[in-house]
């Protein structure tokens, strides 16, 4: 889907980060990120490229939203967010 | 640009959900003829089956997809083009989606099947890391999606890649086929639902010349149901009043100009040039092909891929996965749909998709019937 998701970067080495989605660890490209992307910053990823950083004051209702869209579709989320199928989503978890 | 309101709506608020429908029965109402708005993403396709919302609009609002869905539009010479070079004994790496998408013979599944080295990546990062991984082999990476993956490729494009790493590109730009959807005749659209997402990064500006050239309401909509109720609403404001006009239902993601590094990398990288969209026409200015600057990276400069490749009669005729991306007709319309085309065993490109429409509508049912 061209839904992009959401993710809480956990560590950056250049334009190479690691981003957590839901607990599940994935690295994500800012090359086209358009904005400076600290630790703790939420982006949305698509395709494995942070495509823009959520403003802080957006990122709760953007989870929100994402999770309930997400529930019950975790496989289509899991590849989504390039994960392996049949990884366990921490969804509600924060 | 005023917003719209789209910041303050609260997710799943059943109220708001009621309250929006009253404003678009009083519309509809008020219009007193019917109305055709066109979507042009399936992910909104996606929130619209999922949610059953076509079963809240009033008599006479018909939702429709339009050419949003990059997988489904790719044209069946285009996999062909993939298919011949894997079998040619190129590593083809590209997205999930388009594994199981048919050419006119052969999908890169098949060929996999009989020996290919296709393998699925999930970023185009990826696809070059192979590469940089095996550097005896020859990489290519099939290249799909609209400027939200176009932006990627381009970025790993810029980034050095390795000599033996290049890219067919299938990459599709959206506009002129809106262009091209509201001009065809038995497409009688009143109004655009734009995608949320896609205008994260190219910006909702974006719209302003087909505003202005075609005189239809184009309203920037988020995915969430509300959000798509809310976007509705607009459109109809604009139908009732008989004007044209350019409005962001989304702002809490989209932005005028959208992302403007993404977007300078992609137009670094690519040029639009004429191609044909699956089922609806050769369409100007909507593939994004790679400029000369990159003829290095370019798989169709780098390998001989037999012109006659794609010459063959597709497999059936009977599939209608063109005809519902121009907006004439809906999955189950098809004969084949959910007998002999099913997402296990798809015949067209609408069927495999996580966001082909046809794929979606057997998943949750398109139209509810309540």
């Amino acid at each position: 889907m061209c839904l992009g998701i959401p993710g809480e970067i956990t560590a950056i080495d250049g334009n190479e980060a690691t981003a957590s989605f839901w607990d599940v660890e994935k690295s994500v490209r800012l090359d086209i990120v358009g904005d400076e992307v600290e630790v703790g910053d939420y982006v949305l990823n698509h395709a494995g490229f942070a495509i823009r950083k959520i403003p802080d004051a957006e990122v709760e209702e953007t989870i929100e939203i994402y999770e309930s869209f997400l529930e019950g579709d975790e496989e289509e989320a899991l590849d989504e967010i390039g994960a392996e199928p049949g990884r366990q989503l921490g969804l509600g978890g924060r | 640009m005023p917003a719209a309101g789209g910041e303050t709506l609260q997710f799943r608020d059943p109220e708001t959900a009621e309250e929006l429908t009253d404003r678009l029965e009083a519309l509809m109402a008020d219009i007193d003829e019917p109305v055709t708005v066109m979507h042009v993403c399936g992910s909104h396709e996606q929130a619209i089956a999922k949610y059953g919302l076509r079963s809240l609009l009033p008599d006479g609002l018909s939702v429709r997809m339009g050419p949003g869905c990059p997988v489904c539009v790719t044209n069946m010479p285009e996999v062909d083009e993939a298919v011949a070079l894997a079998e040619d004994g190129c590593v083809v790496a590209t997205y999930g989606d388009m594994f199981r998408v048919p050419g006119t013979e052969r999908s890169l599944a098949d060929a996999k099947t009989d020996g290919a080295d296709v393998r699925v990546v999930y970023s185009a990062s990826e696809a070059a890391e192979i590469a940089r991984e095996e550097p005896d082999a020859e990489v290519v990476f099939f290249a799909t999606g609209f400027e939200t993956t176009a932006a990627p490729t381009a970025a790993v494009l810029t980034d050095d890649p390795p000599a033996n790493f290049s890219v067919l590109s299938a990459h599709k730009y959206v506009p002129p086929a809106m262009e091209v959807v509201a001009e065809l005749p038995e497409t009688d659209i009143d109004g655009f639902l734009a995608a949320g997402h896609a205008a994260t990064v190219t910006g909702y500006g974006l719209f302003e010349p087909f505003v202005e050239e075609y005189e239809l309401p184009v309203v920037v909509g988020g995915f969430e149901p509300l959000d798509v109720l809310l976007g509705l609403e607009r459109l109809l404001e604009f139908v009732r009043d008989g004007e044209a006009g350019l409005e962001n239902a989304y702002p809490r993601c989209v932005s005028e100009a959208g992302n403007t590094d993404a977007l300078e990398t992609m137009w670094e990288v690519f040029e639009t040039d004429s191609g044909e969209w699956r089922g609806i026409a050769e369409i100007p200015g909507a593939d994004l092909v790679l400029r000369e600057e990159y003829a290095q990276f370019d798989a169709r400069e780098r390998f001989d891929v037999d012109p006659d490749v794609g010459g063959a009669d597709p497999l059936t005729e009977d599939c209608l996965c063109g005809d519902i991306m121009a907006g004439q007709a809906d999955p189950d319309d098809c004969d084949l749909f959910g007998e002999e085309c099913t997402p296990q065993n798809p015949v067209g490109a609408c069927m495999v998709s996580s966001e082909g429409p046809c794929k979606i509508w057997l998943e949750y049912g398109g139209q509810p019937d309540l």
